[in-house]
């Protein structure tokens, strides 16, 4: 075993490290906001909107997520600098990296996911306590906002919190875009220093480490909020 | 008596002859055209195979070829999965440590192409504030590091193929690589169309190599010298120059 690598590349890894957590952190908060609407689009009154969220939820579902980071970098990426003064507008910096991409790409395929929990959530939440909402004068936003979301959110979080892990271990694939993230520095030193083994030990150890942290931040918010059985 | 020795001897050298397997020749599984590619079957075609077929039937040995991905190529050796690196390996330094190199079969120059409408010429002034992609861990990696890091960034890809498309869709200036796949891609639709060949680096042979050879197992002298001893015969018979035809318009040597 030999680690007499890390110092010398401690800025790839850190780095790397941190673009992980950033994707992680971006993709889930994003595709949380977007499953949202979604969730509320598949249980509500609207057929058009009932079928452009399930037609959503099942193409990101239903396709690879690799394939979803190439189509979305390699297509329509490739097709962006066609656009007539893209190439030299203040956007163009952020268009040309592939972080833009892959957090895009890991996004969407999150929302997916999610958004087809929180249907499910949202339908768990017992009939009883919307009708009561009813019965007090509640208007129907008033009860989304204030009781069915919210009780379905928290009928939801275990799920989400494996979702969150699951996520996580999804990120890898960014460096197949150019993202050097954890594992792309992993995949760097292997083949600078042509060791095989202790660079994934480092970032596995890594990945662990994250997983741990994340699901007891999931204990801790589960108990944080008060239910009854 | 004297018979019976003499029957034993030529029947244990024959048992020796058939004991010795093929030869398996790594060769990585990406694309690197010119020098290895696969077909629409799957079978390895290319320069580097043609010369293999050349050198192998030299030592008149059966050959196999294995596929191994880039970065597993040296581990595979060590833990004896394939007898010879053949897959446009540099002989630099670094990887003397690890593994033994034949004489080089062919020279890599380093060199980058970039869209038509940009200067030409690849020195830092050029590159200033440019954004270079390049395969990770490659010669020209460590040849970047070196000279250009601190006016250009760099960009890593798994392999020099995807960075083309980059290249096309002007995410990064420059691709930096071996002249051979960068001249293979300019003679693409896509790659005429959009770039140029911008010229060759300055040398660093310390760094970019004293050309390509084929990687052996530490102390396998006796298949080193074999392999050269073959590799000066195709070179000299003629064979070489003769397949080198199909894919260059100069001499790889």
């Amino acid at each position: 075993m030999d680690f007499s690598w890390i110092f010398p590349y401690r800025d790839l890894i850190l780095q790397g490290a941190f673009l992980t957590c950033l994707l992680l952190v971006i993709s889930v908060t994003c595709g949380f906001g977007l499953a949202i609407f979604l969730a509320i689009a598949q249980v509500g009154k609207n057929p058009v909107a009932r079928w452009l969220a399930k037609g959503y939820c099942t193409f990101f579902r239903g396709t690879p997520l690799l394939i979803q980071l190439w189509l979305i970098y390699y297509g329509l990426g490739t097709y962006l600098p066609y656009i007539p003064g893209l190439r030299t507008s203040f956007l163009w910096p952020i268009l040309r990296e592939g972080l833009f991409f892959a957090a895009l790409a890991l996004t969407l395929n999150f929302a997916a996911y999610q958004g087809e929990i929180l249907r499910g959530a949202m339908l768990a939440v017992p009939k009883g306590e919307l009708e009561a909402a009813r019965a007090v004068g509640m208007s129907p936003a008033m009860i989304l906002r204030r009781i069915w979301l919210p009780r379905a959110i928290r009928i939801g979080l275990p799920t989400f919190a494996g979702e969150v892990v699951l996520q996580l271990k999804a990120t890898p694939i960014v460096f197949s875009v150019t993202v050097m993230d954890l594992y792309g520095a992993a995949y760097k030193i292997r083949q600078d220093t042509l060791l095989v083994y202790e660079p994934l030990l480092l970032v596995t150890l890594f990945y662990v480490g994250l997983t741990f942290l994340i699901t007891q931040a999931f204990q801790k918010l589960e108990n944080a909020v008060p239910t009854r059985r | 008596m004297k018979h019976l020795g003499k029957a034993l001897a030529i029947g244990m050298f024959v048992m020796a002859a058939n004991a010795h397997a093929d030869i398996r020749f790594g060769i990585v599984n990406e694309a690197y055209p010119p020098y290895t590619t696969k077909d629409a079957s799957g079978k390895a075609i290319g320069w580097e195979i043609d010369l293999m077929d050349a050198v192998c039937e030299e030592l008149k040995e059966k050959c196999t070829i294995v596929d191994v991905a880039w970065d597993g190529l040296i581990p595979a050796l060590e833990s004896k999965k394939i007898d010879v690196i053949w897959s446009s390996m540099s002989i630099t330094d670094e990887r003397k440590k690890r593994i033994d190199f034949t004489e080089k079969y062919y020279s890599a120059l380093a060199g980058m192409i970039g869209p038509k409408d940009g200067a030409m010429g690849v020195t830092a002034k050029e590159l200033k504030d440019k954004t270079v992609g390049i395969a990770v861990s490659t010669t020209q990696s460590a040849y970047f590091k070196k000279h250009f890091a601190d006016v250009a960034s760099e960009k890593s890809y798994a392999t020099v193929d995807e960075s083309f498309q980059d290249l096309a869709s002007g995410r990064i200036d420059y691709v930096f690589a071996d002249t051979g796949p960068l001249k293979e891609f300019l003679k693409t639709d896509l790659g005429e169309e959009c770039c140029e060949y911008k010229g060759n680096v300055e040398p660093d042979d310390a760094i970019l190599g004293a050309g390509v050879g084929g990687g052996v197992r530490k102390g396998d002298d006796a298949l080193r010298e074999k392999l050269n001893a073959a590799i000066k015969a195709v070179r000299a018979s003629g064979k070489y120059a003769e397949f080198s035809k199909k894919y260059f318009d100069y001499d790889p040597y």
